[in-house]
């Protein structure tokens, strides 16, 4: 049990490719923290500096009280779960899990305990005589927090865990490792790109990307008040919608669409406003005319794609829109469409730096 | 695949009998009478000579050279090829790890230097090797025979295209296990290179017991001999004359030389085509 803490952390390669462009972040003793982002943006990177896979170029990463930045990563206390599992081929599930301990010179019969505990927690219990290669992914995927389990850490790190499995898998193994976090209470870091994941599993959302973090805070918060483009745009599906809008003083207009509710905003500066797909409804005196191009039908919903007729988006191009509407809502390909919200619901961007406005 | 047709049988049947038939007559031919070989030539179907000539080969003393028997020279060619296989593998898995997993300045320059080692044959050290090993007081010593030949390019290239393709998350997890650089090495890498290590140790057997220049120059003392140097020994006495030409013998030695290593490729086949083409770490 321990609150991580990162600060001021930073990592660059020795190749001078900089990662990780100072991160602060306190996580709280027993919490689930997801880091989000596209790939390449650094969250495995970060995770990784926690598990002490990676050096730290500069700043300071603790756990519980102590700096761990020179500590070997089998001093630090963590186990990590990877996407690929990364069991021990050759080994039985038994030996994927023990290994850790007797390399710590646990006693044989605690060992045991521990393993015959952790097994049945996860429903191996019938397969610990068996080798990896005998195994589901599903199981795989449980032989790998198995092994994290028994040791019984101060800190869980998942490395994107559920990528490797089917869909139906995914979300069921999502459910278990929230409920296993849940009733062990251990601090966590999970990593992953799957934004679905992300909203459900996270206590609190770190959204990073390009080596930063752009806003940290829960799932609804992000979701409700996100505080760049990036975020906005990261988070929830199906994705918001944003349109590129100029400001003349009164209205945001983007060719024949003028929206008016919308004040204090910079005229000189090219916007983006930002209307979620759920804010959106039918209604006669609605800002947006739509001629409808395509209804993807969900079973419990419909996502109904359009365009939106008098505007343009940056390419110059027409400006695609998505309205997510009841089953009952079935238009047919070119019905024209009148779209409104109301724009205290809708968020308005800088399109240069992504700065949110409103 | 295509089915196999009747011409690539026919095919495949030639090239068989072509690659066997050698081995098949001087076998037939060392089971005769030394004079029927002098008056009749070489011979097709086995003769009634078998248990003499074998018998006489392998434990009579003088049967074939002045006093050791082909038991010592088979000994002797298996402590060469077991010792060279096992020094090879041990050898070149340690050099192949460090190359693979331990990031040191010159690293990358030195493994090719080693890979290009691969390019210049025994022959070109043989001389100061030679002097090397006789300056040490080796010469016809075990350790003499197999020390020299052990440091292996070609096993070291294998390893360490193996190590390369093992997951670095497993090197990851074990870390994070707690395992040492010798831990990993022994716990992981080792047990799930085996298929790898039988191929190599099976091939590297084969070339060990075929060495011929190294031994030839190392050994002097008739104990020492391996049956390679013993077949070139018999048929240099064949060659000066003097009594009854012991042609049959001469063939017996090369079937025995020839028995160990098919015999090592026939048992461990399915583990050697196994280490080639193991493709699940």
């Amino acid at each position: 049990m321990a609150q991580v803490e990162l600060r001021q952390v930073r990592k660059t390669y020795p190749n001078g490719a900089e990662a990780i462009f100072g991160v602060d972040m306190q996580i709280a003793d027993g919490e689930l923290i997801v880091f989000v982002g596209p790939s390449g943006c650094g969250k495995s990177t970060l995770l990784r500096m926690v598990a002490g896979l990676e050096s730290v170029t500069s700043g300071e990463i603790s756990i519980g009280d102590r700096v761990i930045n020179d500590v070997s990563p089998s001093q630090r206390d963590v186990a990590m779960v990877f996407q690929n599992y990364a069991l021990y081929p050759h080994m039985t599930v038994r030996g994927n899990m023990s290994y850790g301990l007797k390399n710590r010179k646990m006693p044989a019969d605690e060992i045991e305990r521990r393993i015959v505990d952790a097994a049945k927690m996860l429903k191996i219990d019938q397969f610990l005589d068996r080798q990896p290669n005998q195994l589901s992914g599903g199981q795989r995927q449980r032989v790998a927090m198995g092994r994290a389990i028994v040791r019984n850490p101060q800190v869980f790190l998942f490395d994107e865990p559920l990528s490797n499995l089917d869909a139906k898998l995914r979300v069921q193994m999502r459910i278990e490792i929230k409920k296993l976090q849940r009733s062990m209470n251990v601090t966590s870091i999970y990593v992953t790109h799957d934004q679905t994941e992300a909203m459900t599993l996270a206590d609190r959302l770190a959204v990073i990307n390009e080596g930063q973090v752009e806003q940290m805070g829960a799932p609804m918060e992000l979701y409700s008040n996100p505080r760049t483009l990036f975020v906005a745009s990261f988070i929830g599906a199906p994705q918001i919608n944003l349109i590129p809008v100029t400001f003349d003083g009164t209205h945001l207009v983007n060719g024949d669409i003028k929206l008016a509710g919308y004040s204090r905003l910079p005229t000189d500066a090219p916007l983006v406003l930002g209307v979620r797909p759920d804010v959106l409804s039918l209604r006669d005196d609605g800002q947006f005319p739509v001629s409808v191009d395509l209804v993807e039908q969900h079973g419990g919903e419909n996502l109904i794609y359009g365009s939106l007729a008098g505007a343009h988006s940056d390419t110059g191009e027409s400006q695609e829109i998505c309205l997510k509407a009841g089953q009952e809502l079935l238009p047919d390909m070119d019905d024209r469409l009148t779209l409104g919200f109301n724009p205290d619901e809708s968020f308005v961007f800088r399109a240069d730096t992504g700065e949110r406005l409103k | 695949m295509e089915r196999p047709s009747i011409s690539t049988h026919i095919i495949l049947i030639i090239g068989a009998i072509f690659m066997t038939l050698p081995v098949w007559v001087a076998f037939a031919t060392s089971t005769h009478a030394p004079e029927t070989i002098l008056r009749e030539g070489l011979q097709f179907w086995p003769g009634g000579h078998f248990f003499e000539t074998y018998n006489e080969v392998l434990f009579v003393e003088g049967g074939v050279m002045k006093k050791v028997t082909a038991v010592t020279m088979l000994k002797n060619s298996m402590i060469l090829g077991i010792g060279f296989a096992i020094g090879k593998v041990v050898i070149s898995m340690l050099a192949a790890y460090a190359i693979v997993y331990f990031r040191f300045r010159l690293g990358v320059p030195l493994f090719w230097i080693i890979f290009m080692t691969l390019l210049l044959p025994l022959e070109v050290r043989i001389i100061p090797s030679y002097e090397v090993v006789a300056n040490m007081g080796l010469l016809d010593t075990h350790t003499g025979l197999i020390v020299p030949l052990i440091a292996s390019a070609t096993g070291t290239f294998f390893f360490r295209q193996f190590f390369k393709s093992v997951p670095d998350e497993l090197l990851e997890a074990a870390r994070l296990d707690g395992a040492s650089a010798w831990g990993f090495f022994k716990d992981i890498l080792v047990p799930i290179s085996k298929t790898m290590i039988a191929a190599i140790l099976i091939i590297m057997f084969v070339v060990g017991w075929n060495q011929y220049l190294w031994p030839l120059i190392m050994t002097t003392q008739e104990d020492n001999y391996t049956l390679v140097i013993g077949i070139k020994q018999i048929y240099q006495v064949l060659n000066e004359g003097g009594e009854l030409p012991q042609f049959q013998k001469a063939f017996a030695l090369t079937i025995l030389a020839t028995l160990p290593p098919v015999l090592v490729v026939l048992i461990f086949q399915k583990w050697f085509v196994k280490g080639l083409v193991e493709s699940e770490k």
